[in-house]
């Protein structure tokens, strides 16, 4: 039983991870139908200009007290406003000028932009695993047998405390009832003086930030990062948006910590190496008794 | 005064000539019908006016500015609102988030007052509730705030779209067929509603194919047929006009 309680809290961490990429999948698909593929790839460049901060910062071992708040607070805003402006700069390249073309078209432009990100980070980093340096001290917690890393408890606060901010943001302001209605119903947005082009450029900062914050996150948990490292990572995100309901904020969340669980669980009870099957099994048979996700069919909370 | 001013305006698609130099004036304060068969090019005429065409000659001109090709947002934002012919609500918000959407132009907080909730973010979108909520009143939808667009009765969501176009407190409100499908109790309240919104100070520009209720409400008509304009008037005008009789009944033989 402690090793199931040991994974639960493993899994919700990983979980963390997957949810906040999840989500940017899931706010683009929602606002134009785009499964924007690069997505995995700007949470890499998360992680990467994560370092890169960091380095500027000078900070390449623990920091402790007021000093470490403030090393979080670069690191991680520096990490999502980057992030974010690369997301913009992605949509305006390779989709905006495709929104009225046949979908399968900035699919591929998609999956283009995603090659694009990898070889530039293979060029800047190179192709061996980069070391993330670890900077918040780690103090274990024992509840029982079962050990809580402090990462993992920030993990899981960072996810839902931006997951609570973005959902305020959705539904309780201007900018996001923009965006609902620009998923609606573009042209009748328009009328409504909303301007979809910056709106839809803002769901891009905005999920491109969380994917930002999520590439923080993943360095300073795994303490290290590839340039290859979001193809994976992107493909399990994608799996707990369609999981929860793509298009549905609160769907790519519980996918999100579904599927960090579920691997969690495999590789404990099962074998490392299953941990994809079964994911994937869990995936197959949740779309064959509910096509739309768990949470798909409230299809109000569609940003 | 001459709000709205559309000269020698033309639309083609391909072939075909939907719009064709196309001479109109709307005086502010009025309320102003366009009416003709099918076909006749009237929603293409909003849809100009909107900008959601951009017209292949002439120009349009708004309270003294040249609108001529400027984008849908910015036309809505300096004060022409619309309705659809086919009810287009947002349909998964609430009636009042379909108003507070239509208020999107006139309200100013940005990304980092929406992320953060500033006071003043707070203090606006209090305001906007409260406008929100009287205006939701003002269309006799007070009743359902709440409620998701879609679940609303068909009269019901005609009138929150009203609301929602009045909602950017317009100059020049467009109806397309805002009678469409209504009950003669519900045509009646529409009536109303309408003469509510001149009161307010707001110029209403329809289409609508029942005819009764044009010559009832309208102070000018505008009749098209095939893209032009074959009369103008006031109704009594607009009636007996053989041209109009002819459009709509046919020539005889």
């Amino acid at each position: 039983m402690d090793v199931f309680f040991q994974q639960l809290i493993n899994g919700l961490s990983l979980g963390g991870i997957y949810a906040l990429i999840a989500l940017g999948y899931t706010m683009v698909y929602g606002i134009i139908e785009l499964i924007n593929f690069a997505h995995g790839d700007v949470y890499t460049l998360g992680t990467f200009f994560s370092l890169a901060i960091l380095t500027l910062l000078g900070v390449d071992s623990v920091v402790h007290g007021p000093a470490l708040i403030g090393v979080l607070a670069v690191t991680i805003l520096g990490a999502m406003i980057l992030c974010g402006l690369t997301g913009v700069i992605i949509e305006r390249l390779a989709y905006r000028r495709l929104r009225n073309a046949p979908k399968l078209a900035p699919l591929i432009t998609a999956i283009g932009m995603s090659f694009i990100l990898e070889n530039l980070m293979l060029y800047w980093r190179g192709p061996s695993p980069v070391p993330f340096p670890q900077v918040i001290p780690n103090p274990q917690f024992a509840l029982g047998a079962v050990t809580i890393q402090a990462k993992q408890i920030i993990v899981v606060l960072l996810a839902v405390v931006l997951m609570v901010v973005l959902q305020t943001f959705v539904y309780n302001t201007r900018l996001g009832k923009a965006m609902r209605a620009t998923a609606q119903d573009k042209d009748a947005a328009q009328l409504m003086g909303i301007d979809i082009n910056t709106t839809i450029a803002l769901t891009f900062l905005i999920g491109s930030a969380l994917a930002g914050a999520a590439g923080f996150v993943s360095g300073m948990y795994y303490g290290s990062t590839w340039f290859f490292n979001g193809f994976g990572a992107g493909l399990k995100a994608f799996t707990a948006a369609v999981l929860g309901g793509i298009g549905n904020l609160a769907g790519a969340m519980l996918g999100g910590f579904l599927i960090g669980l579920i691997e969690a669980m495999t590789t404990q009870f099962i074998s490392d190496q299953w941990s994809n099957v079964v994911v994937f099994s869990v995936l197959v048979l949740v779309l064959i008794f509910r096509p739309s996700g768990l949470l798909g069919e409230s299809l109000p909370n569609k940003v | 005064m001459a709000l709205l001013t559309m000269e020698g305006v033309t639309q083609r698609f391909g072939g075909l000539t939907a719009v064709d130099a196309l001479d109109f004036t709307i005086e502010a304060g009025s309320i102003v019908a366009m009416i003709g068969p099918n076909g006749a090019g009237k929603s293409t005429a909003f849809n100009l006016i909107t900008g959601i065409y951009t017209p292949s000659a002439g120009r349009i001109a708004f309270a003294g500015t040249d609108i001529t090709g400027w984008a849908t947002s910015r036309i809505a934002a300096l004060g022409i609102a619309r309705t659809f012919q086919n009810i287009r609500l947002f349909g998964f918000m609430s009636a009042i988030d379909n108003v507070l959407t239509g208020e999107h132009a006139r309200l100013h907080a940005n990304l980092v007052d929406s992320l953060l909730h500033t006071p003043r973010q707070r203090a606006e979108e209090g305001a906007a509730r409260e406008r929100a909520l009287a205006m939701l009143a003002f269309v006799g939808l007070e009743d359902a705030v709440e409620s998701y667009a879609r679940n609303l009765a068909y009269g019901v969501q005609r009138r929150l779209e009203i609301g929602r176009a009045l909602a950017s407190e317009p100059k020049l409100l467009l109806l397309d067929e805002p009678a469409a499908g209504m009950n003669p109790s519900e045509k009646r309240d529409l009536v109303a509603l309408i003469r509510k919104i001149r009161d307010r100070g707001i110029t209403v520009f329809l289409i609508e194919h029942d005819m009764a209720l044009v010559m009832e409400i309208s102070e000018r008509i505008t009749v098209l047929d095939h893209g032009e304009k074959i009369a103008e008037g006031d109704p009594a005008q607009v009636r007996s006009d053989p041209k109009v009789i002819e459009a709509y009944l046919g020539s005889p033989a």
